[in-house]
């Protein structure tokens, strides 16, 4: 019962590792089911996150935070959609100047905002429920951001695969010409759900600077934005899948800072490296396989469309 | 409504009209930017984009500062024709200046006119090898360069600052992250005195000048251009996809390793924690700014450079933060992208002559 009770922090830590993770990888799995490939995910998520942080500490309201937060991420992603849709620009340039631009605006707004103190985001408390030792602190004390993260799981998979309007995101991402041909509309589609991952990324982003380490950081998300884009092609565009990668990566992010804090003769340096490596490898073994990828990603991933070309 | 007209072919006023026009909104948007900080927009753009320029020590930092910013550009942009996407180059400056700046500190009482050499050829081998594991990765598992490449940036700052508050710190340094200055023999010398002008921009411009020979003249060029213009065309003449992608990521990674090491040996003198202020990124914008073309890329290059200047400067005099230079190069990028439809289509506002019923 003793070890239990140890691992019951460690759990809760891999939690709050992953939910950032899992929001912004969510967001760029509907946004490249229709063909959109945002590489923006790291400059919308930090700039979320500033824009979250200084809305809870003007207000004083969380909600509000994670919405404007929300917002913020969904602002950029119109610009980026704008230009790569309307606009036509190449998705991977726009994609690393969203980045550049949100790193940018958000080290430049969030100056007033450094060193501020911020009372992380209140748990649910879950009466009752709760106090069952070991599975209530883990399923029934989270705050409502991390059960969002887990609804959304099963709201995007239930929305792919179940809804007319995800069948129709689908089809635009595998075939924008064929998709067009037989009337749907290609362009608006691909709007909203680069929308919807700019308010995902938003979101992760929030949650970063709301709940994980409740503070403002120039570049705070330290990569985490290009992770979730690698989650993505991990999870071969499946929302479960992506479940799965978020918390394993929230594990090993963890992993890295326990071993730190175990004393382990490892320089802080090489154990957060970490992540990264596993990203790279993680890619590696995913990626391999090139039947697999050919036959999940969107087939129109990265392809402009212009009607009356 | 605003719609987009197909030209039918390239127009090559636009492609070159276009980065114009993006540095014109940029300044537009400059102006917002510092109007809504409370700053005079007229000074502000004065101290941001003149007032660097209004003597010699400004100039002379204006080239410092171009010089890996065109070093890394024109090897990112021989890349990006053929849709290879390098964005590690900041990782791989690291390793290059590992490399190049390792060899100045293990042999650091030496005087051997050897020294140097063998610390710029350190370099570019430093840069290539961080640059062969995406392209490893990418020919042999198909792995995406764009994510391996940057996630491979973080790790090499990370063993940077590894070594320099570790094993290659100092001895006698007070305990400051930082290693041993670099001996005189390991240093590339100034150009001009009284100024921080190395070696390292003839570099630069010996590279422009090679960029230009290897895309407009030599077998590899054309290749680079087809696969990124037809890969349908490029497969159909046999074109080897895998050394493309290869020669690609090598040469963007050893020019990288070789801008390392002269910001180390040139321009600070040692290894500290943080060696660039994210010109692998810059480089970025500096290639697409500069058309992907050598000499273009030589161009935004000294514009790019310029924006760091100005930041620094209107932190200086009217107090802005220093942010404001990643704001410039991101908004600068967009507007450049935008700017770049206008080269395959025109702008039309109001209905197709079909709906209007006209005739063509």
């Amino acid at each position: 019962m003793n070890g239990l009770d140890q691992l019951t922090p460690i759990i809760l830590t891999v939690i709050t590792a992953s939910t950032p993770l899992l929001f912004a990888a969510l967001g760029e799995l509907v946004t490249e089911k229709s063909g959109v490939l945002n590489l923006g995910v790291e400059g919308m998520m930090v700039i979320g996150a500033l824009a979250a942080f200084a809305v809870t500490t003007q207000t004083g309201s969380a909600v509000l935070g994670m919405a404007v937060g929300a917002l913020a991420g969904a602002g950029l992603a119109l610009i980026f959609a704008f230009l790569t849709l309307t606009m036509l620009a190449n998705q991977v340039a726009t994609g690393l100047a969203l980045t550049i631009f949100g790193v940018g605006l958000s080290a430049l707004a969030g100056t007033g905002f450094v060193g501020i103190a911020l009372t992380p985001l209140q748990k649910l408390d879950i009466p009752v429920l709760s106090s069952i030792p070991v599975l209530g602190p883990l399923l029934f004390n989270q705050d409502v951001l991390v059960y969002l993260s887990f609804a959304m799981v099963f709201a995007v998979y239930w929305f792919l695969n179940a809804t007319r309007a995800g069948l129709i995101l689908r089809a635009v991402g595998v075939s924008h010409a064929s998709a067009h041909a037989i009337g749907l509309p290609v362009k608006l589609t691909r709007y909203l759900a680069t929308l919807f991952g700019g308010l995902m990324a938003g979101l992760g982003g929030a949650y970063l600077s709301l709940s994980y380490t409740p503070m403002w950081a120039e570049n705070m998300t330290a990569g985490r934005g290009w992770i979730a884009l690698a989650l993505v092609v991990f999870s071969t565009w499946r929302p479960g899948r992506l479940l799965a990668g978020a918390y394993l990566f929230g594990f090993i992010t963890v992993l890295q800072l326990h071993a730190q804090g175990a004393g382990f003769a490892v320089p802080s340096q090489v154990m957060s490296m970490l992540p990264y490596l596993a990203t790279i490898l993680v890619l590696v073994l995913i990626s391999r396989d090139k039947i697999k990828i050919m036959q999940n990603a969107p087939a129109s991933l990265g392809k402009p469309f212009h009607s009356a070309k | 409504m605003i719609r987009l007209e197909h030209r039918g072919q390239h127009s090559q006023t636009m492609l070159y009209l276009s980065p114009l026009l993006a540095v014109v909104l940029t300044l537009i948007f400059g102006t917002i930017v510092f109007a809504i900080l409370g700053k005079d927009p007229l000074v502000a753009l004065y101290t941001f984009f003149v007032m660097p320029l209004t003597n010699l020590h400004g100039v002379s930092e204006l080239l410092v500062k171009a010089t890996p910013l065109v070093l890394i550009g024109i090897g990112l942009s021989i890349g990006f024709r053929a849709n290879v996407w390098n964005i590690g180059a900041e990782g791989q400056l690291t390793i290059g200046a590992i490399f190049g700046g390792g060899l100045a500190i293990y042999f650091h009482d030496s005087d051997s006119l050897f020294l140097l050499p063998g610390m710029i050829v350190a370099g570019i081998i430093g840069g290539m090898v961080w640059a062969a594991i995406p392209a490893l990765l990418r020919t042999r598992f198909n792995a995406n360069e764009i994510l391996t490449s940057l996630m491979l940036s973080y790790v090499a700052v990370l063993f940077l600052s590894y070594l320099v508050h570790g094993p290659w710190r100092d001895p006698g340094g007070y305990n400051f992250p930082e290693t041993r200055l670099f001996p005189d023999a390991g240093t590339l010398p100034t150009l001009i005195s009284g100024t921080r002008v190395h070696l390292g921009g003839v570099f630069a411009l010996l590279v422009v000048f090679s960029g230009w020979i290897i895309l407009s003249k030599a077998v590899i060029g054309l290749q680079l251009r087809v696969v990124g213009l037809a890969p349908a065309a490029a497969r159909f003449a046999g074109y080897n996809e895998n050394k493309l992608i290869w020669f690609s990521l090598l040469l963007s990674g050893g020019l990288a390793g070789l801008a390392g090491l002269s910001e180390v040996s040139g321009t600070i003198g040692q290894l500290i924690p943080t060696i660039s202020p994210g010109y692998g990124f810059t480089a970025i914008i500096v290639a697409f700014l500069g058309r992907l073309h050598p000499v273009g890329v030589l161009l935004s290059g000294l514009v790019l450079a310029l924006t760091y200047l100005g930041g620094e400067m209107a932190q200086i005099e009217i107090g802005t933060p220093a942010a404001v230079t990643g704001l410039f190069q991101g908004a600068l990028l967009f507007f450049l992208l935008a700017c770049d439809v206008l080269t395959n289509y025109r702008l039309r506002i109001g209905a197709t002559r079909a709906e209007r019923g006209g005739v063509a």
